[in-house]
């Protein structure tokens, strides 16, 4: 293991990103995918749409991404995408999480 | 820093977990928020050279646009809601791949290519791209289809596949050149191509899915935005988009599946079936005998019956008559009828809508029953009353071929009398004509879903006087 991530981390251009670094978030990716998987095997048909409606909404996690790429000191036009793509990532994480709040909103007033 | 991410993972991770059983659904959404939360905040935190205008100006307005959506939006087209947010949320994935390519040194400096970088890292700049703007248009195209738009595919027959086989071998072509490209003109032009020749694919995708599959297709998108993220958190190196991503990604296509059984059908015929185009719409003409009733006439009928079943539709939801029609039931109820609401899995625009839309106006859990459970009991059920409801309720589906085959239906032909509200004979998502309406046991009201129901309600009551 460690062999394998030495020669990866010196084979490659200096330019690379360092490998040993890009091989762990593939494992974890993997593995957070089996995770997603497993996670909603038995969901009652009522849930179908807020379910839907909230892990909408926390896709809309690609706003740290956004974030991250609104550097000062860059082009016009990278500042451009990072600003619109804040905006519209915020738009579906707000959105998202009230919409779904509103659906719940509905289930607990019914459990009183 | 880190460990903050992990908090935040964490906490999406049992926000997801707890969103799928009903006693802890708030809980679960709160969690995941909360989750969110730490997110943005560390991440605002661990910046160093942050451009603030941008950051504060893009939080503020997006939060803002996002709440006036999110409470404008009537409950009736929460679905297309839901289609759109989820495209925003795939444009903008693809728009930080796009950021980070021009901030990179493969932009700036030339003779180096993305390729490398290393593979993951270059493979995952167009798959970011791809997927983001693909889920956008597309899911643009669901969203002007679920609120009632009726658009077709420009090319019919095999020359369609053609097409679109074309259009995915350019999408390959300009994928790979982008990774390859040691010039900035030339990164440039190939990353426009496949952002392009990606959009246009994503609306010629979804143009020929017919609108009753819609859910189906926005839950599908949803799980590729979990994935666009994903691999834009491969193109930023930032594991809290890779693993967050992921879990949305397969969590989606879970839930797919899922929506996917509960038509009988199989998600590679939803998406190649091609639904809407076979199926042309039928008007009124088409029916020779239909029996029309008053709201006072099928209110003598509700008198006599003993037991009463409910059909909600995608139509209740647009007239608002929820209220109404859980006042009907409890009129009928206390006058020792028994009244049930049947559920039918993709009644509505989306599973799980009418339960959203019966729990708002209290309708209480047990009365209702889902059609595996309530299907064998239609021939003990003196009167149903099918309100807004078309296609779950079409016996066409029994047969061989035909748009909707194979889907299961609620079984409502054998009950004793059957009441349809609806405005006209028009045809239902489908676009498909319904046998039911012809049966000699069924009434049809040709109203507003409200108002028949009101004026139910109203006879009923001068009946028990």
């Amino acid at each position: 293991m460690l062999s394998l991530v030495e020669t990866l981390g010196t084979a490659t251009d200096p330019m690379a990103l360092e490998a040993s670094n890009v091989f762990l978030t593939f494992f974890v990716f993997v593995i957070a995918s089996l995770l997603g998987f497993e996670l909603i095997n038995k969901v009652p048909p009522t849930l179908h749409t807020p379910l839907m409606s909230g892990s909408n909404a926390i896709s809309g996690i690609t706003v740290v991404g956004a974030l991250l790429c609104a550097k000062a000191g860059e082009g016009t036009f990278s500042q451009v995408l990072a600003f619109l793509a804040i905006v519209f990532a915020m738009v579906n994480v707000v959105g998202g999480y009230m919409v779904t709040d509103r659906m719940l909103a509905s289930f607990k007033k019914k459990a009183k | 820093m880190d460990y903050l991410y992990l908090l935040a993972t964490l906490l999406f991770v049992f926000g997801i977990k707890n969103l799928t059983s009903v006693k802890t659904c708030l809980r679960g959404n709160k969690l995941s928020q909360l989750g969110m939360l730490v997110a943005i905040a560390t991440t605002l935190v661990v910046m160093t050279d942050i451009s603030w205008p941008l950051v504060a100006g893009g939080v503020l307005l997006g939060a803002a646009i996002g709440a006036v959506i999110a409470k404008r939006t009537p409950t009736t087209s929460m679905p297309e809601m839901v289609a759109a947010l989820n495209g925003l949320g795939g444009v903008a994935s693809a728009f930080v791949a796009m950021a980070d390519l021009l901030q990179s040194d493969v932009m700036k400096k030339d003779g180096v290519s993305l390729w490398q970088t290393g593979a993951i890292h270059a493979l995952s700049t167009p798959i970011a791209i791809l997927i983001g703007m693909l889920t956008l248009t597309g899911s643009f195209v669901a969203y002007f289809k679920l609120s009632g738009r009726k658009l077709a595919h420009p090319v019919k027959g095999s020359a369609r596949h053609a097409l679109h086989a074309l259009l995915g071998i350019g999408l390959i072509a300009c994928a790979s050149w982008q990774i390859l490209a040691t010039d900035g003109a030339e990164l440039t032009i190939s990353t426009v191509a496949v952002a392009l020749i990606a959009s246009i694919l994503g609306v010629f995708l979804v143009l020929p899915i017919g609108g009753a599959d819609m859910p189906v297709v926005v839950s599908l998108l949803n799980s590729y935005s979990g994935i666009a993220g994903a691999a834009s958190g491969f193109v930023i190196q930032n594991p809290l988009l890779i693993v967050v991503g992921a879990l949305v990604g397969t969590s989606g296509l879970i839930l797919t599946q899922i929506m996917c059984k509960a038509m009988n059908r199989s998600l590679g015929n939803v998406l190649l079936g091609g639904m809407g185009e076979e199926s042309v719409a039928k008007d009124a003409k088409d029916y020779k005998s239909t029996k029309s009733a008053t709201p006072e006439e099928v209110a003598m009928l509700l008198e006599g019956a003993s037991s009463v079943v409910m059909v909600p539709g995608y139509g209740l939801a647009v007239a608002q008559a929820q209220h109404t029609l859980r006042e009907l039931g409890e009129l009928l109820q206390k006058r020792g009828a028994t009244v049930r609401y049947a559920i039918h899995p993709v009644a509505g625009r989306m599973p799980g809508h009418m339960n959203v839309l019966l729990a708002e106006s209290d309708v209480p859990y047990d009365q209702l029953w889902e059609m595996e459970r309530i299907n064998s009991d239609f021939k003990n059920t003196d009167v149903v009353i099918v309100v807004g409801a078309n296609d779950v309720v079409n016996p066409a589906a029994r047969e061989a071929t035909g748009p909707i085959a194979g889907m299961p239906i609620l079984d409502v032909d054998q009950a004793r009398t059957v009441v349809v509200i609806k405005r006209s004979l028009a045809p239902g998502y489908a676009g498909i004509k319904n046998p039911l309406f012809e049966l000699p046991n069924t009434l049809m009201v040709f109203l507003d879903a409200k108002e028949a129901l009101e004026g139910m309600v109203k006879e009923v009551k001068e009946l028990g006087r």
